[in-house]
C-alpha cells in the first residue's frame, strides 16, 4: 500500500492506493471459517500513513479505514458464502480507540472533512451489507471501544462487550476533545439503536463512558459477557445473525482487484474510466466509457466475467477516481461529467442488472453501483452532467446526470443526442434520503416520475428537455459558449458556499440516519473543527495530549 | 435495617455520626465489605486473635493502638490528615486557588478515575496475599501479613469514604465494583496488571510490599498534592500505614539475605549448596526481584501521556513532595529529557514536563528502590560475602510503555528473541525456583521460632519479645 502523506494540491501528488488485498493488510487480519468472518483490528502503532503520530491503542488514520474498507470489499465477493461479519480487537482490554487524535490534529481542515467522510461511508458500508447483501455484522467489543472505536460497533447488526468490569463503550469527544462523535455516532445512537436523548446526553458527556450491566440497560450495546465466556458468546451471537440470512450455496469467488488507476500529470486513466484535470480551470472531466457491445448475456456469463463484466469495472473506477478528486485534488472545483458509447448498450446490460438480481453476484455488483452513486452524492465538488453527441446517459448512466447538480443537454436535430430510461432508474439505486434520484429530482411533480419510467428506452434531446431531464439544452450554436459561462462562473464562487448550496440542494425530501449523517453531524462536525474552541491556540483538540490545557470562549453561537 | 453504631464501629475524623448521607452508603456497603473480606481475606484466620495496630485518631497517640483482636472485627477506620482550612492549591493550572473542599464539576470523573485506580490496588493486595499465612516463617510475620492485610482493608475504606461522600450514585456503585473484580480472576480482574499477579510464596509477598507497595506510595505522595483537598488529607494518612508495608518488605528481604549469607559463609557460593541447607541462594532472590521490579515499573504507565498532563494541568495529581522539592509548580514551558525507542534504537527526546510526569515519578520510584538495594548490599558486606544485588534497568521486562513488546537485558540493551530466551532463566523466576521456593514454605507457628531460609529480625513489635504470641493460633 502507499503510505504516503495525502497533499491537497493537485501537483506533485502522492497517490494513496484505495484497494488493498486482505494479504497485504498492515492493520487487519481476516480469518474466514465457513459462513463466518472474523476481522481483527490489529492496528500496527508505527505504521501510520504519516509519521508525526503514533496509532496507539487501535487508533486509526485512512490508511486503517482503507483496510477495513477494502475488507468489506474483499468479503462480498471473494467469500460469498459469509453470511455474518464478526469485527473485533487483537490488543489486551482494549477494542478500539477510535481516530488517531494526533492524526487529526496535525491534518488539515480539508483532509479531516474527507476522513471522516471516507469513514462514514465505510461504516454505512456495513449497514449496507446487512441491508441489501449477504452477510449481517457483530462487533466483538474484546476491550473498550472509545469514540471512533465504539462508532464502528454501532455500524454493526450487534455489539457484545466483554464484562470485566472495565472494558467500556464511550464517547470522550465532548469532555476531552471538544468535538463531536462525527462519524455517525451520535446520529446511530438516538436514530439506530433508539437510546433514549437524555440517556445520550449523559453517555456523550463521560469520557470513560459506560461500562457492564448499565451499558445493556441503556441500549449501548446488546449483550455482556464475561471474559470466559466472550468467544463462546461471540460464536453465538454470530451462529445466530448468520442463521437469519439464506444459506448461499458454494459459489464460486471473484476475488476483486482494484481499479488499477494509471497516473499521469493532468489525470488518472482506467479501462472504462478517465479523469483529465484542467488545472488552471480548477476543472476537471470526467468520462465513463461504455464497451463496444454488452457482453455477458446471463448471470452466469456476467459471473463468469466477473471482474471485468464492465459495469463492475467501470463503478469500481468511477468509485475510484472519486476518491482521489476527494483527497489528492482539493482545488478542483467543478467537474463536468460524460458518458461515451452507445446508450442501447447500457440499456441492454440494464436488462441483465434487473433480471438477474437473484444472483448473488449481479446483486452485489448493483450494490457496488449503488454505492459509489452514493458516493457521488456526498462528494463535495460542482458536478454538471455533460449530454452531448456521443453521451449515453441511460439507465444507470441516466444516474450520473440525476446525482449531477447540473445538466446541459445539447439540443440541435443536426447533432442527435440520446438519453435512455431503464427499470433501473426506479428504485435500484435509491440515495441516502430513501428516494430515486428520480423521484428526489421530482418531488414537487411526483407525476413526473411514473411517466418517465413508463417510456423505457431511448429518447432525444427534446423529450429529454421536455421530461424535465435537462437543466438547460442549449443549440450547437450556443452550445460551447453556455458551458463555458456556466464553469468560470461556478468557478468564481465561494468554494465553501458552493459546498453548503450542493449539499442542501442534493437531499430533498424525507430525512434519514445517513442525510442525518452527512447533512448535520458532519456539518455541525465540520463547523466545530473550524471553531477557535476546537483548533484554535487553546482548543481542545489542539491541547490534547500536550501540556496546555484548554481554555473556551463560553459566547454560545 | 442494620444500625451501626458508627462511633464505636468506625473510629473516624470526618463527623461520621452527623453525617446521614454517608451512613446511608455505609450501611450498604459494609455488609458487602465484610462479606469481601470473608471470602477473600485472609478468611482461615479469622477467629484469631492478631496481635494488631489499630489507627483510632489522627494524633501521636492515637493512630497506633496496639492489641489482640479477631480480623473481622477490626475497627477500620476513616480518617484525613489534619487540614488547613487556607490551604491552597500548589501546583497545575490552579495553583494558588483555594483548595477544593468539593469535586469540581469540570473534573469530576477524572478524580473518580484516579481515585478508583488507587483504590482497586488495596484490596487487590489483599486478595493475592489471602493463603499465605498457612506458611508463614514465623508468628511475627504472620502478623505483619495480617497487619499489611488489615491496613490494606482500611485504605479501601479511605477511597470508599471519599467515592461515597463526593461521587454520589455514581460513587456507590464503583465502591461496589470494587469488591466486585477480584485479583487474577479472568472474568473480571483487577485494573492494574501487577495486581493481578499471583503472590504464590512469602518471597513473592517480601519483594511484593518492598517494590509494589512502594509504587503505592509514590502514586499517593503524588495524590497527597491534589487540589481535591479531601483526597490530598486521605493520602496523606494512609502513606503513615505505607511505610509500614515497605518496612515489613524491605526487613523481610533483608532477613532473607541475612539468612542467605550466613549459609554462604559456611558452604560457599554455589546455590545449590544454599539451597541444601534450606536458604534462598541470592541468584534466585535476585530473579525475584527482577520480576518484581520490572513488574511494579508499569504501574506508573506510557513515559509519555496526555492523561498525565492532563491530571497535572487539572491540579490533581502532582510530583511526589510537590511543593518541598521543586520551585516552579506549573511545569508550563518546562520538558523533560527522556529516553526514547523507537523499536530499534534508542535516543532522547525533549518532552513537554507535564505529558512526561509518569516518568518523572517512575525516575523518584527507581531511586528509592535503589536504596532499599543498597540496604540489601550494606547487610551482605557485613556479613564479608562476595555478592550484589541490583536493580534492573527500567527498560527490562516491561508489559506497558514504550518498552513493551520488546526484549531487553538486565542492562537495558536491547536484544533479539534468541538472546532473551537464553538469558531469561537467569533473569527471571522459573518455574524450578518456584518450586524449590514452594518447598520451603513450611508454617512455623512456635513463638519465637523462625523458618530455615529467614533470619529473625533483630526486635519484636510495639516493645514485645521475638516470642511474644503475636497470633494466637
Ligand atoms: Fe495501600
Ligand atoms: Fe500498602
Amino acid at each position: 500500500m502507499s503510505t504516503t502523506t495525502p497533499v491537497p494540491a493537485s501537483s506533485d501528488v502522492a497517490h494513496l492506493d484505495f484497494d488493498i488485498h486482505p494479504k497485504d493488510f498492515t492493520h487487519w487480519r481476516l480469518e474466514v471459517d465457513g459462513d463466518v468472518a472474523r476481522l481483527v483490528m490489529a492496528v500496527q502503532e508505527d505504521k501510520g500513513q504519516r509519521d508525526d503520530y503514533v496509532l496507539k491503542l487501535n487508533s486509526y488514520d485512512l490508511g486503517v479505514d482503507i483496510e477495513l474498507a477494502s475488507a468489506l470489499n474483499f468479503v462480498r465477493f471473494a467469500h460469498p458464502q459469509v453470511r455474518c461479519l464478526v469485527i473485533t480487537g487483537a490488543l489486551d482490554r482494549v477494542f478500539c480507540s477510535g481516530a488517531n487524535i494526533m492524526m487529526l490534529r496535525s491534518s488539515t481542515h480539508a483532509f479531516k472533512v474527507n476522513f471522516c467522510k471516507y469513514t462514514n461511508e465505510t461504516r454505512l458500508g456495513i449497514e449496507d451489507a446487512s441491508e441489501h447483501g449477504h452477510f449481517h455484522s457483530l462487533a466483538a467489543l474484546n476491550g473498550t471501544a472509545s469514540g471512533g472505536g465504539y462508532e464502528l460497533a454501532l455500524a454493526c447488526d450487534k455489539i457484545l462487550l466483554v464484562d470485566d468490569r472495565s472494558s467500556a463503550v464511550s464517547f470522550p469527544e465532548l469532555p476531552l476533545l471538544g468535538v463531536l462523535p462525527g462519524t455517525g455516532g451520535l446520529t446511530r445512537l438516538v436514530d439506530k439503536r433508539k437510546v433514549r436523548r437524555d440517556l445520550s446526553d449523559v453517555f456523550s458527556s463521560i469520557a470513560e463512558g459506560i461500562k457492564g450491566k448499565r451499558a445493556v440497560q441503556w441500549d449501548l450495546v446488546d449483550r455482556v459477557a464475561p471474559l470466559s465466556k466472550f468467544d463462546e458468546a461471540t460464536t453465538e451471537e454470530a451462529r445466530a445473525l448468520a442463521d437469519t440470512l439464506p444459506e448461499l450455496p458454494a459459489e464460486q469467488a471473484v476475488e476483486p482487484d482494484g481499479a488499477r488507476p494509471v497516473f499521469r500529470e493532468d489525470g488518472i486513466d482506467y479501462d472504462h474510466v478517465r479523469f483529465d484535470i484542467d488545472a488552471a480551470a480548477r476543472t476537471a472531466e470526467l468520462t465513463v466509457t461504455l464497451p463496444e457491445n454488452a457482453g455477458p448475456k446471463n448471470a452466469a456469463e456476467a459471473h463468469a466475467a466477473g471482474n471485468a463484466w464492465w459495469p463492475l469495472a467501470a463503478f469500481r473506477q468511477l468509485d475510484d477516481a472519486l476518491l482521489h478528486l476527494r483527497l489528492e485534488y482539493a482545488d478542483i472545483g467543478t467537474v463536468s461529467l460524460h458518458t461515451r458509447g452507445d446508450p442501447a448498450v447500457m440499456l441492454a446490460i440494464d436488462e441483465l442488472l434487473e433480471s438477474e438480481q437473484d444472483h448473488w453476484f449481479v446483486r452485489e455488483v448493483r450494490n457496488v453501483i449503488r454505492r459509489v452513486l452514493k458516493r457521488l452524492d456526498v462528494t463535495s465538488r460542482s458536478f454538471f452532467a455533460i449530454v452531448d453527441e456521443n453521451s449515453a446517459f441511460a439507465g444507470t448512466l441516466l444516474e450520473l446526470a440525476l446525482a449531477a447538480d447540473r445538466s446541459y443537454v445539447l439540443n440541435d436535430p443536426d447533432m442527435p443526442v440520446q438519453l435512455g430510461v431503464s427499470v433501473m432508474n426506479g428504485g435500484a439505486y435509491p440515495m441516502g434520503n430513501g428516494l430515486s434520484r428520480l423521484e428526489s429530482r421530482f418531488l414537487g411533480a411526483p407525476e413526473r416520475v411514473g411517466e418517465i419510467l413508463a417510456k423505457p428506452g431511448l429518447m432525444d434531446a427534446e423529450t429529454a428537455d421536455e421530461m424535465g431531464l435537462a437543466t438547460s439544452a442549449p443549440d450547437s450554436i450556443d452550445w460551447e459558449d453556455e458551458l463555458r459561462l456556466a464553469l468560470e462562473e461556478r468557478a468564481s464562487f465561494s468554494p465553501d458556499a458552493l459546498t453548503g448550496m450542493e449539499s442542501n440542494l442534493r437531499f430533498a425530501g424525507p430525512e434519514t440516519m445517513e442525510t442525518k449523517i452527512f447533512g448535520r453531524l458532519s456539518a455541525w462536525q465540520n463547523w466545530i473543527f473550524q471553531r477557535p474552541n476546537a483548533v484554535g491556540e487553546s482548543g481542545a483538540l489542539k491541547c490534547y495530549g500536550t501540556p496546555d490545557r484548554p481554555a473556551f470562549s463560553y459566547e454560545r453561537t | 435495617m442494620t444500625t451501626i453504631d458508627y462511633e464505636s464501629k468506625i473510629p473516624n475524623n470526618v463527623e461520621l455520626s452527623s453525617d446521614k448521607r454517608l451512613q446511608r452508603a455505609l450501611e450498604h456497603w459494609l455488609p458487602q465489605y465484610l462479606q469481601w473480606w470473608h471470602e477473600m481475606g485472609p478468611t482461615d484466620f479469622e477467629t484469631k486473635d492478631v496481635y494488631l495496630r489499630t489507627a483510632i485518631s489522627v494524633d501521636s497517640d492515637g493512630w497506633a493502638q496496639f492489641g489482640h483482636v479477631k480480623m473481622p472485627d477490626y475497627r477500620w477506620g476513616i480518617f484525613l490528615a489534619e487540614g488547613n482550612k487556607d490551604r491552597k492549591i500548589p501546583f497545575g493550572d490552579h495553583m494558588g486557588e483555594d483548595a477544593w473542599q468539593q469535586v469540581p464539576g469540570e473534573y469530576r470523573n477524572w478524580l473518580r478515575r484516579v481515585i478508583v485506580t488507587q483504590a482497586d490496588t488495596e484490596p487487590a493486595s489483599v486478595e493475592q496475599q489471602r493463603l499465605l499465612a498457612h506458611t508463614a516463617p514465623s508468628l511475627y510475620d504472620m502478623r505483619n501479613l495480617f497487619q499489611v492485610n488489615v491496613e490494606e482493608g482500611r485504605h479501601l475504606w479511605a477511597m470508599v469514604y471519599l467515592l461515597h461522600t463526593y461521587f454520589g450514585k455514581d460513587g456507590r456503585e464503583e465502591a461496589e465494583e470494587l469488591l466486585e473484580r477480584r485479583s487474577g480472576n479472568p472474568d473480571h480482574p483487577r485494573i492494574l496488571g501487577t495486581f493481578n499477579e499471583p503472590c504464590r510464596s512469602w518471597l513473592d509477598f517480601f519483594c511484593f510490599t518492598m517494590f509494589t507497595d512502594r509504587d503505592g506510595k509514590f502514586q499517593l505522595l503524588s495524590l497527597a498534592e491534589s487540589g481535591f483537598d479531601p483526597l490530598a488529607r486521605t493520602c496523606r494518612f494512609m502513606l503513615t500505614e505505607e511505610a509500614h508495608h515497605m518496612f515489613v518488605g524491605q526487613t523481610g528481604v533483608g532477613r532473607v539475605v541475612q539468612r542467605a549469607c550466613e549459609v554462604m559463609k559456611e558452604v560457599g557460593r554455589d546455590p545449590k549448596a544454599v539451597r541444601e541447607q534450606g536458604a534462598i541462594d541470592l541468584p534466585t532472590l535476585q530473579r525475584y526481584v527482577n520480576f518484581w521490579v520490572s513488574s511494579s515499573n508499569d504501574l506508573y504507565g506510557a513515559e509519555v501521556s496526555s492523561n498525565s498532563a492532563n491530571y497535572f494541568g487539572a491540579s490533581l495529581k502532582g510530583r511526589a513532595w510537590e511543593e518541598k522539592k521543586y520551585d516552579d509548580h506549573t511545569a508550563l514551558e518546562q520538558s523533560k529529557d527522556i529516553e526514547t525507542w523507537d523499536g530499534k534504537t534508542l535516543s532522547h527526546e525533549e518532552v513537554p514536563l507535564r505529558n512526561a510526569m509518569n516518568e518523572v515519578l517512575r525516575e523518584e520510584y527507581i531511586e528509592d528502590n535503589q536504596k532499599g538495594i543498597n540496604y540489601w548490599n550494606r547487610i551482605i558486606k557485613e556479613q564479608g560475602v562476595d555478592f550484589e544485588l541490583r536493580l534492573p534497568n527500567r527498560r527490562f521486562n516491561r508489559n506497558i510503555g514504550m518498552y513493551a513488546g520488546y526484549r531487553f537485558d538486565l542492562d537495558g540493551k536491547p536484544i533479539d528473541e534468541a538472546a532473551w530466551k537464553a538469558g531469561e532463566s537467569a533473569w527471571l523466576p522459573t518455574e524450578d525456583d518456584r518450586v524449590y521456593i514452594d518447598s520451603l514454605m513450611v508454617k512455623v507457628t512456635e513463638p519465637g521460632k523462625f523458618a530455615s531460609w529467614i533470619a529473625p529480625p533483630p526486635k519484636g513489635i510495639n516493645g514485645n519479645p521475638l516470642d511474644f504470641e503475636y497470633v494466637r493460633l
